[in-house]
């Protein structure tokens, strides 16, 4: 047993948890655990504000599955980091955020830099702790790394009054994890997995629902071979876009809100949904009473709590996604001697039919305004799609999402169920850092961009060449669409200056290299030149149409089966 | 309707406060809730009762909190319920024989007599409570306080909805 400081226990600690990098801004409560830090061999990724440390530690744990992890101070530092906590909830994004706190024995006497931490963070985390003895430290880190990774991932929170930090105590390798109260389940159900292949077999216009919980699960391949052996359509909700290749015969796109035309109404027509990690999340859904109102439902999902939270399958079952398809699989190979399933030649055939008819489109005139979309394709070219796609939160998200062709998980990284503008940079960084030879691009939205840009100096200030198209269209696009489509065109609070800031320039002075395309000949080329650089973080604004609306569209609230095709639709 | 659900808990920080935020936000109304040790070092219970809500989703998000170990609903028909209540009544000395008498009938015990009052305590089932009191109300009722119900199953009859994390 070795004799050290809290803080040097909690160094020690995250070291133990097979850390390599911290994103953080310190304070004075954080103070002595950032001593330690320096003989760490954690690298500390010092952000410019606490909400980029948070989406930084998200972007890291997107991209590679693991763990990040945020540190802030008491007070200001640990409010800062709320709105990436309830992102990583929303999206079940593992990372563990270490705040300071005041003293033990000033807490709740309003100290200088007090807030209250664990209070506010409970509900936007999946557990928190509020260290009181200094010897729980380890433990305290050790069971926040397990509940993040495991079950349902997500943010999970340690307030450590900096008292604490200072006490002495022994480091000792933490106790094996000992919660009664959590025991996420693994294999499912045996009867239920039996009941989903009855359903199965019988389904004539079955389709694949599937959700990110397949991409927290890296059961991509699982799924790949699920959907193939059952010859099932699939489509992939926003946070899984990359789950399942867009390149296959099989894939739909995505649903929902701004989904495709063929996604959409193939739900409507089903006569079986399997739900694979997914929420039914009203994005999706629209009107839950009319949502896919032929379908059987099996919906599999990790948290007992998603089941019958909007609709009530026909068959729960709640396990690991990728266990499951396993278990399925097999079941389905067993009923396949002798037996077999439905011929499904004319539902993929109707369903050939949509995707002929209605596919994704947008006219780019030559010499007329660039449109958002033609950026994101002339970049998915320049590329061959060989890159992770960072993005805000807006119409630019939804282009990119519809635009981009996925061909592997992890390779799609955005604000799902929050919607956080402001999370493309930080996310991107977070990425990058994890992942240094992938190309990381974030599609960001001038709006989004705005709320985080500073973070552009921490990309240049820790060598971070993270790349950055930023989607000009003068404003909150997305509001503004709304307004358009429900406000009679009242535009209220959504137009910003195309000129102020002037984003290259800016770019330029956070020690970027900053271009600009207006033209949509000048695009590719800008774009050639933007992938050139490779030892700078680069910025290239691209000022795109700013009347450009995004279909198709379910309205808010209504029902998938009015889905818009364009505004006259509506 | 309502339901009682009969909810052990580890002593840490903040649990209760979990539960009570949880059913809040969730827009679980919270009729009663009432908690205290139980007989096994570290944990405690909490009987809450809720409103007729999807009591399914309420247990289920209750699983969730990583603080709780067992959720289990109570049937009535199949439960011990109990509730003390301190009542005080407004009885002068012309009145508060009958008021007596009445609190006889219900076994409240008389534990403060006063120029113009007289407060009793009784202790049962929900509904007695509810009973005793709308006898006693046109004497005036002048102050009343309740412990949130506690309950448990009979002897064989509990039935867990479910346990940490399965189905
Ligand atoms: C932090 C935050 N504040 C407000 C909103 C509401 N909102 C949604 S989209 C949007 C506009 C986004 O503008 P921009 O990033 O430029 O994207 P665009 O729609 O123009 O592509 C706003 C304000 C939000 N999602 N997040
Ligand atoms: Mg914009």
């Amino acid at each position: 047993m070795t004799k050290m400081t809290g803080a040097e226990a909690l160094i020690k600690s995250l070291e133990h948890e097979g850390v390599e990098v911290a994103f953080g801004v310190p304070g004075g409560a954080i103070l002595p655990a950032y001593d330690p830090i320096l003989d760490s061999p954690i690298r500390h990724v010092l952000a410019r504000h606490e909400q980029g440390a948070g989406h930084m530690a998200e972007g890291y744990a997107h991209a590679t599955g693991r763990v990040g992890v945020v540190i802030a101070t008491s007070g200001p530092g640990a409010t800062n980091i709320m709105t990436p906590l309830q992102d990583a909830l929303m999206d079940s994004v593992p990372i563990v955020a270490i705040t300071g706190q005041v003293s033990l024995s000033s807490m709740g006497n309003d100290a200088f830099q007090e807030a209250p931490t664990s209070g506010m963070a409970m509900h936007c985390t999946k557990h928190t702790f509020l260290v009181t003895d200094a010897n729980e430290i380890c433990e305290a880190v050790h069971q926040a790394f397990h509940l993040a990774s495991t079950g349902r991932k997500g943010p999970v929170l340690i307030d450590i009054p900096k008292d604490l930090l200072a006490t002495e105590v022994e480091w000792h390798e933490p106790a094996p994890v000992d919660l009664p109260g959590y025991k996420p389940s693994r294999g499912g159900h045996k009867r239920q997995i039996d009941r989903a292949i009855d359903l199965i077999m019988k389904a004539r216009r079955p389709v694949l629902y599937v959700g990110g919980g397949i991409i927290a699960a890296d059961a991509s391949d699982q799924l790949l071979q699920f959907a193939e052996e059952t010859n099932t359509p699939v489509t992939t909700t926003l946070m899984a876009r990359g789950a399942f290749p867009d390149t296959h015969r099989l894939a739909l796109g995505m649903p929902g809100m701004h989904g495709t035309y063929t996604a959409v109404t193939a739900m409507q027509r089903a006569d079986l949904l399997v739900a694979l990690g997914t929420r039914f999340d009203d994005r999706v859904t629209g009107d839950p009473a009319t949502f896919a109102p032929n379908a059987k439902v099996i919906h599999v999902d990790i948290d007992p709590a998603e089941i019958g939270k909007v609709r009530n399958p026909e068959v729960p079952i709640v396990g690991d996604v990728g266990i499951i398809l396993g278990q399925l699989g097999s079941e389905l190979a067993r009923r396949l001697t002798d037996g077999t399933l439905p011929d499904r030649s004319t539902w993929l055939e109707t369903i050939a039919g949509w995707q002929a008819q209605h596919p994704l489109g947008y006219e780019q005139e030559p010499s007329g305004p660039v449109k958002a979309q033609y950026v994101v394709e002339q970049l998915l070219n320049a590329t061959d799609g060989d890159a992770i796609v960072v993005s805000g939160v807006g119409q630019h998200q939804m282009w990119a999402s519809q635009f981009w062709s996925f061909s592997k998980p992890r390779t799609w990284i955005n604000s799902g169920g929050l919607g956080t503008m402001g999370f493309a940079v930080p996310a991107a960084i977070g990425a990058k850092v994890a992942v240094p030879d992938e190309l990381v691009i974030a599609i960001d939205g001038d709006g989004s961009f705005q709320m985080t840009f500073q973070e552009m100096v921490t990309a240049a200030a820790e060598q971070v060449p993270i790349k950055v198209v930023l989607i000009n269209n003068g404003g909150y696009g997305m509001v503004k669409q709304w307004q358009t489509l429900f406000y009679d065109r009242r535009y209220s609070a959504v137009e910003l200056s195309l000129d102020v800031p002037n984003f290259p320039a800016l770019a330029e002075s956070c020690g970027w290299v900053g271009l600009a395309a207006e033209t949509p000949d000048e695009i590719g080329p800008a774009i050639r030149k933007m992938l050139s650089v490779d030892d700078r973080p680069v910025l290239l604004e691209v000022r795109t149409d700013p009347e450009e609306m995004v279909f198709p569209m379910v309205p808010a609230g209504g029902s998938c089966d009015d889905i818009a095709l364009g505004p006259e639709d509506l | 309707m309502h339901h009682t659900l009969s909810v052990t808990v580890q002593d840490k920080p903040g649990v209760l406060a979990r539960v009570a935020s949880m059913c809040s936000l969730r827009g679980f109304n919270i009729r009663s809730l009432a908690v205290g040790p139980i007989h096994h070092a570290g944990l405690s219970k909490i009987t809450l009762v809720v409103d007729d809500v999807e009591v399914e989703q309420v247990t289920k998000q209750l699983h969730k909190l990583v603080n709780i170990l067992k959720v289990s609903e109570l049937d009535p028909n199949e439960s011990l319920e109990r509730e003390v209540m301190l009542v005080r009544v407004s009885a002068d000395p012309g009145t508060r024989r009958e008021v007596r008498d009445t609190a006889e009938v219900f076994g409240a015990t008389t534990i403060d007599v006063g120029a113009n009052s007289v407060t009793f305590e009784l202790c049962d089932h929900p509904q007695r409570l509810t009973d005793f009191l709308s006898l006693v109300a046109h004497y005036g009722v002048l102050d009343l306080v309740k412990s949130g119900r506690i309950a448990m199953a009979r002897d064989g009859k509990a039935k867990t909805r479910s346990t940490a994390g399965e189905q």
